[in-house]
């Protein structure tokens, strides 16, 4: 199976064929199981059915139908289905006890010590928290982009903030919904580091082809670094020009719904912007997080995303170009 | 045969109106992106009246005062005014207008903000959302017809649907002209 993700051009990093982590190869056995069957059987029929049509090609149109007449034939004709109902029924159950047992693996996932990373779906990004018990105010909120470290059993904690949405990285484990007001519970394990692609997979409006996440799996070592350097408040600006870019921002329309931790924006309808410029994308996933892409963003969302809660913003050039200066500061 | 075109030709209306109710403006466009510091609360202006703003794509837009209902707790209205009852701010579901029910008073009073705690939003709010705002604050008091005001909430219900809710009878509903200057 794993030869068609070595195709070129095939996207290794959003395919259930190229496992990263044990529930996902779990999966991807199943799948290859039940794949190497039905393709056989599949096979065998086709080849029975072109071997008799050939066989008796010439025959078929003149001479009528042979009927069984001896008791000898028709018992073989018995046998012979018989033994074919026999193997159809034995190889379903095949596919069946796979199925059952893989989901009662994925169910028996090792959970202790596990990472818990909260998911909240959102019309049409994903909110990431990483909750911090012990000291609440070092809880790290981000958008888009999961970080977790390999070999760590991860525990997703996800709800929905709207509508019914689905998390789903096929590299690492299978399909979970998000529904509003109900909180559901997924562990996973990434192995292999990498930056593996997923997305949203239940329909949840006109965006739902643009809400798409990444899972960065990296060393503990990195992640740890990652993890302290986003528990920081953003930055200070420190040129002119970016300081200007911040009250640009904290006077315009940009403060009602996001948030910059160490500044006084502080709203949760949009994503969490205190270390926007260590994100690779924005807009769930849709464009490469480049200076071009941001201003186009602010000043017309809906011309790239339409629908998206991101209003368009009427700044001035000057402004804007402090106001993306100071961004970039974001890091 | 005439009555089953007349038939034919209601259908035919009856669907249209179906079609505009759900039409969304995403880009308003400049019109709507622009931050104005309130409206002009009669008709005399200096150098010339303004051209008014079409308010009819809100409020005859199902979509849009449902996007109004999602910015009131989006912005934090339900903070003061709770989900139109009224908190520490007034009720907006009942016939008590402070500050006049017409669609252009209340675009004021959110982007000028009143007295006593209500909070201007100029500058901070696009143009074309204060507009969604304000056709959902009406629609609470039963002000917009039931074809466009929300029939459901995200959230369980505290009060009946705006869609059926009785309409409420504002002292300023029926506004006398200005009096122009007569030259």
């Amino acid at each position: 199976m794993s030869l068609l993700a070595a195709i070129p051009g095939f996207p290794s990093n959003q395919t259930s064929l190229n496992p990263a982590g044990p529930a996902a190869a779990h999966i991807e056995h199943t799948f290859a199981l039940i794949f190497w069957i039905t393709a056989t059987v599949y096979f065998i029929t086709l080849a029975v059915l072109m071997y008799f049509v050939w066989s008796r090609r010439w025959t078929l149109a003149l001479a009528p139908i042979p009927q069984p007449t001896s008791d000898a034939s028709d018992r073989l004709a018995t046998r012979a289905v018989a033994a074919a109902v026999a193997v159809t029924v034995l190889l379903l159950f095949v596919m069946l006890i796979s199925s059952f047992v893989t989901s009662h693996r994925l169910g028996k996932m090792n959970d202790q010590q596990a990472l818990t990373i909260n998911v909240y779906g959102h019309q049409w990004w994903w909110e990431i928290q990483y909750p911090n018990e012990a000291e609440p105010y070092r809880m790290v909120t981000t958008a888009n982009e999961i970080h977790v470290p390999i070999g760590t059993p991860i525990r997703i904690h996800g709800t929905s903030r709207d509508v019914i949405h689905s998390f789903w990285a096929p590299n690492i484990q299978g399909k979970r919904d998000l529904l509003p007001g109900y909180n559901t519970d997924v562990l996973m394990q990434v192995d292999k580091a990498g930056r593996w692609r997923g997305q949203c997979a239940e329909y949840c409006g006109m965006q739902h082809a643009h809400m798409s996440f990444y899972i960065v799996a990296e060393p503990q070592q990195d992640f740890d670094n990652w993890m302290s350097a986003q528990m920081q408040p953003s930055v200070v600006p420190g040129n002119i020009q970016a300081m200007h870019g911040q009250q640009v921002f904290l006077s315009h329309a940009c403060v009602l719904c996001h948030t910059i931790r160490g500044t006084t924006a502080g709203s949760h309808v949009g994503p969490d912007l205190t270390h926007l410029a260590s994100r690779s994308t924005i807009a769930a996933g849709m464009l490469p997080n480049t200076v071009g892409n941001l201003g186009g963003w602010i000043l017309n969302a809906q011309a790239l995303k339409p629908g998206s809660r991101m209003p368009p913003n009427q700044i001035s050039g000057p402004d804007l170009q402090d106001l993306l200066a100071y961004l970039e500061t974001l890091k | 045969m005439k009555f089953s075109r007349l038939t034919f030709a209601i259908l035919v209306l009856l669907l249209q109106a179906g079609c505009k109710r759900e039409q969304r403006v995403l880009d308003p466009g400049s019109a709507g992106t622009q931050i104005a510091d309130g409206t002009a609360l009669n008709e005399v202006h200096a150098g010339g009246s303004l051209p008014a703003p079409d308010i009819s794509q809100y409020e005859g837009s199902a979509y849009a005062v449902s996007e109004g209902k999602r910015l009131y707790s989006a912005y934090n209205c339900v903070g003061c005014h709770a989900q139109g009852g009224g908190a520490i701010g007034p009720a907006l579901m009942d016939s008590t207008w402070l500050y006049g029910s017409q669609p252009q008073q209340i675009f004021s009073d959110i982007v000028q903000g009143r007295p006593n705690g209500m909070p201007s939003f100029g500058g901070k709010i696009p143009d074309y959302q204060v507009w969604e705002l304000v056709a959902y604050v009406r629609s609470m008091s039963g002000q917009l017809p039931s074809d466009v005001a929300p029939s459901r909430s995200d959230q369980m219900p505290v009060a009946k649907a705006e869609q059926a809710r009785q309409k409420e009878h504002p002292s300023d509903e029926n506004q006398q002209p200005i009096q122009k200057a007569k030259p």
